[in-house]
């Protein structure tokens, strides 16, 4: 296991106007490690998923918190979790397929597509009633990686 | 958010900023109030000007080829940034034949 050089938590409440302050919060805790372009917005499209699914799925009818905990490694390795304490989902493969949807608002199903393609890993662990940690996991390849 | 024009049949919308799923249904109001009253043949999604675009931006385009299709008109989705390849790739939403 790598050792970890910087990390951060943050907790917001679950309304989706912090859909993009989470996103742009964790954008600003990477980038002084140099990513492209790319890289960040591979970080901030995944974080917005995990983010709006906590706020559309776990706290359905209800307001909650999601809280995010991210950390560098000192390998530039980007770790993040989204955590919330909402109903959770029964069925975990089925959620992570493509197009599935229990959404009515036009949602495209994409969400964990998205941060499966975006990201080198994704794990997901859910309990029903108690909550679920989505946690994503990025290599970055800085350019002045060698630098510092 | 959204700057939409209309003249001779063709309606086009200029999305600017970020969509995500607070913005998208925002979008999605103003661009099918304004759609029910001209009944565009052609409806123009510009995306020159969106800095940042999750899956609801999908959502977006594939509700609004629904709600132009079902009105009779035609949809095209123009100047998609780069940045924002990537995720209409992985989508598959070029099979809608709408991406210019």
């Amino acid at each position: 296991m790598k050792h970890v050089k910087n990390q951060m938590r943050m907790s917001f409440v679950s309304r989706s106007s912090n859909e993009g302050f989470s996103r742009a919060a964790v954008a600003a805790f990477v980038l002084p490690l140099d990513p492209t372009v790319a890289e960040i917005s591979d970080l901030k499209t995944s974080v917005s998923e995990a983010v709006t699914n906590a706020i559309v799925h776990a706290y359905p009818d209800t307001v909650g918190t999601v809280y995010i905990e991210a950390r560098i490694t000192d390998d530039d390795r980007v770790i993040i979790k989204i955590r919330d304490k909402g109903i959770g989902i029964p069925d975990i493969a089925k959620a992570m397929e493509p197009l599935y949807t229990t959404s009515s608002d036009e949602r495209a199903g994409l969400g964990f597509a998205v941060m499966q393609s975006f990201c080198d890993k994704v794990r997901v662990r859910s309990a029903e009633g108690k909550g679920t940690t989505v946690t994503l996991e990025k290599q970055l390849h800085s350019a002045y990686a060698d630098q510092r | 958010m959204v700057d939409i024009t209309y003249a001779n049949g063709t309606m086009r919308a200029r999305l600017y900023g970020e969509i995500d799923h607070h913005i998208a249904p925002k979008i999605r109001g103003e661009i099918d109030s304004r759609c029910e009253s001209y009944r565009p043949a052609k409806l123009i999604l510009d995306f020159g000007a969106v800095t940042f675009m999750d899956s609801s931006g999908i959502g977006l385009i594939m509700g609004r080829y629904r709600c132009v299709t079902l009105l009779g008109g035609r949809m095209e989705v123009v100047n998609i940034p780069d940045s924002l390849k990537k995720i209409v790739i992985l989508s598959g939403i070029e099979s809608l034949g709408v991406m210019k």
